[in-house]
């Protein structure tokens, strides 16, 4: 079923906005979800390539039908395809990979992040206990880690709070957020926002999030 | 040295209820499904299972579960078992949920005889408590222990008799750690081949690791989701 255009522009936008932090010859995971779209927006000219958590370093497009091949899938078990300089190894490789510092940047989706910087994305006791999956490895270790989600929640309930709520995934581990309101950056001070989407205001902004925002002294406009 | 076994059931004959026995794959991909339907065939039960998934309702692990056969199960995703969601809920298994790289690694020490290591992974969440935390160079590590098994089901696309294993792309996974941390590791590959048919160079699990290996009788090799592009 096709999600509301809506939506898609949001996802959009948070996406290409998050693609703009890709820098030629960087190693990237991408979280299951809205941040696999990243992939799709990478600027012109660079070249990165596609970390796999399972084991799998150069992430191809998916297949064209027929040529699915079982053996082959990323981290959300969707069937991908490989590329010239692809190269496969074991998971405790891959989480070495990763835990020993070596992914430039880790895009994931969260359901809640707060002024610290803290993420929970993996559990709500009592509805959800689906497993922390390589999120907690991810967080931990990569060299930025960058939150895809949207700004509030279906009921308009801020994502972005003051203290998490939810069971963490890790303390204190985001670098910045993106969502199609705002690109807010984690700092010691607290969380700085960098960017506001065409049309709306700081205002706007603060009003849909909990914890207080600093306005940036470059703030500008997210260009879209 | 006699390693090859005629056939999955041949295989797992001497496993008694309440092993513990590791099982490869993620998702569906790369699991030795010939050892998961002999074991379901067997009806082996009081089990503790460690494998990444749990397979999906009514297919590799999920036959065990429904069965009732598993009794614990360590893990780091079971998002896609609604069964044992309930079963959870319904405290009739145990479950223990790990983050996928503490998992591997802990796997990998047991295989190394690292019987403990410290990972940044999971401090200050509910994974590291009533866990020893240490500081190192001004970071925060977790003490997580080694994993071992005394069963390890491990499935390779090609494997010598001497148990030398190949494995083909992202069906590697865990089964390279889970062939070397158990008692008794059994092999099921796609193609067994004669000692030397595999060059040297290119051996993934050195067959010091494989006590079993059998040529599957059958591969589904089902596809979990099936996503595809248009031709351009």
């Amino acid at each position: 079923m096709q999600k509301p255009s809506k939506d898609l522009d949001k996802r959009e936008r948070i996406v290409k906005r998050i693609a703009r932090e890709l820098r030629d010859g960087f190693y990237v995971n991408l979280g299951i979800g809205m941040p696999t779209l990243v992939a799709n927006h990478v600027p012109h000219g660079i070249q990165v390539v596609l970390q796999s958590e399972n084991g799998m370093l150069g992430i191809g497009p998916y297949p064209i039908q027929g040529q699915e091949d079982p053996d082959l899938i990323n981290a959300g078990k969707e069937t991908i395809s490989q590329m010239p300089g692809t190269s496969y190894f074991s998971s405790a490789d891959s989480f070495a990979m990763i835990r020993g510092g070596h992914i430039d940047l880790s895009v994931l989706g969260a359901m809640e992040v707060d002024e610290e910087g803290s993420i929970a994305n993996w559990m709500i006791p009592g509805k959800m206990v689906k497993g922390m999956g390589g999120a907690m490895d991810l967080v931990a270790s990569a060299r930025r880690v960058v939150v895809a989600m949207e700004h509030t929640t279906r009921e308009g309930q801020p994502k972005i709070l003051k203290k998490c709520t939810l069971p963490l995934t890790g303390s204190k581990v985001v670098d910045t957020i993106a969502t199609e309101m705002a690109y807010i950056r984690v700092t010691p001070t607290g969380l700085v926002l960098e960017e506001i989407a065409p049309g709306l205001t700081f205002d706007d902004v603060q009003k849909a999030t909990e914890s207080r925002l600093i306005p940036s002294p470059t703030i500008r406009t997210m260009e879209c | 040295m006699k390693k090859v076994v005629a056939n999955s059931d041949e295989a797992i004959r001497d496993i008694p209820d309440g092993a513990t026995i590791m099982i490869g794959g993620f998702g569906l991909c790369g699991i030795p499904e010939n050892l998961i339907r002999a074991l379901a065939r067997k009806g082996t039960k009081n089990l503790t299972t460690i494998s990444n998934n749990v397979g999906v309702d009514g297919y590799g692990m999920g036959l065990l579960l429904s069965a009732g056969q598993i009794r614990r199960h360590i893990g780091s995703y079971v998002g896609e078992n609604k069964l044992l969601e309930q079963m959870v809920l319904e405290k009739t298994i145990d479950l223990e949920l790990t983050p996928q790289g503490t998992f591997s690694e802990r796997i990998r020490a047991g295989g190394a005889g690292i019987p403990a290591f410290f990972t940044p992974t999971g401090f200050a969440t509910i994974v590291a408590e009533n866990k020893e935390t240490r500081d190192f160079d001004g970071r925060m590590y977790v003490m997580e222990r080694a994993l071992h098994a005394d069963f390890a089901f491990v499935k390779a696309w090609k494997g010598d008799k001497w148990g030398n294993l190949v494995y083909r792309k992202t069906a590697r996974n865990f089964n390279p750690m889970m062939a070397t941390a158990a008692k008794v590791t059994i092999a099921e590959v796609e193609h067994l081949v004669e000692v030397g048919e595999i060059e040297p160079d290119l051996v993934h699990t050195p067959g010091i690791y494989v006590k079993r290996i059998f040529q599957g009788e059958q591969y589904e090799k089902r596809i979990e989701r099936r996503t595809v592009r248009k031709p351009s």
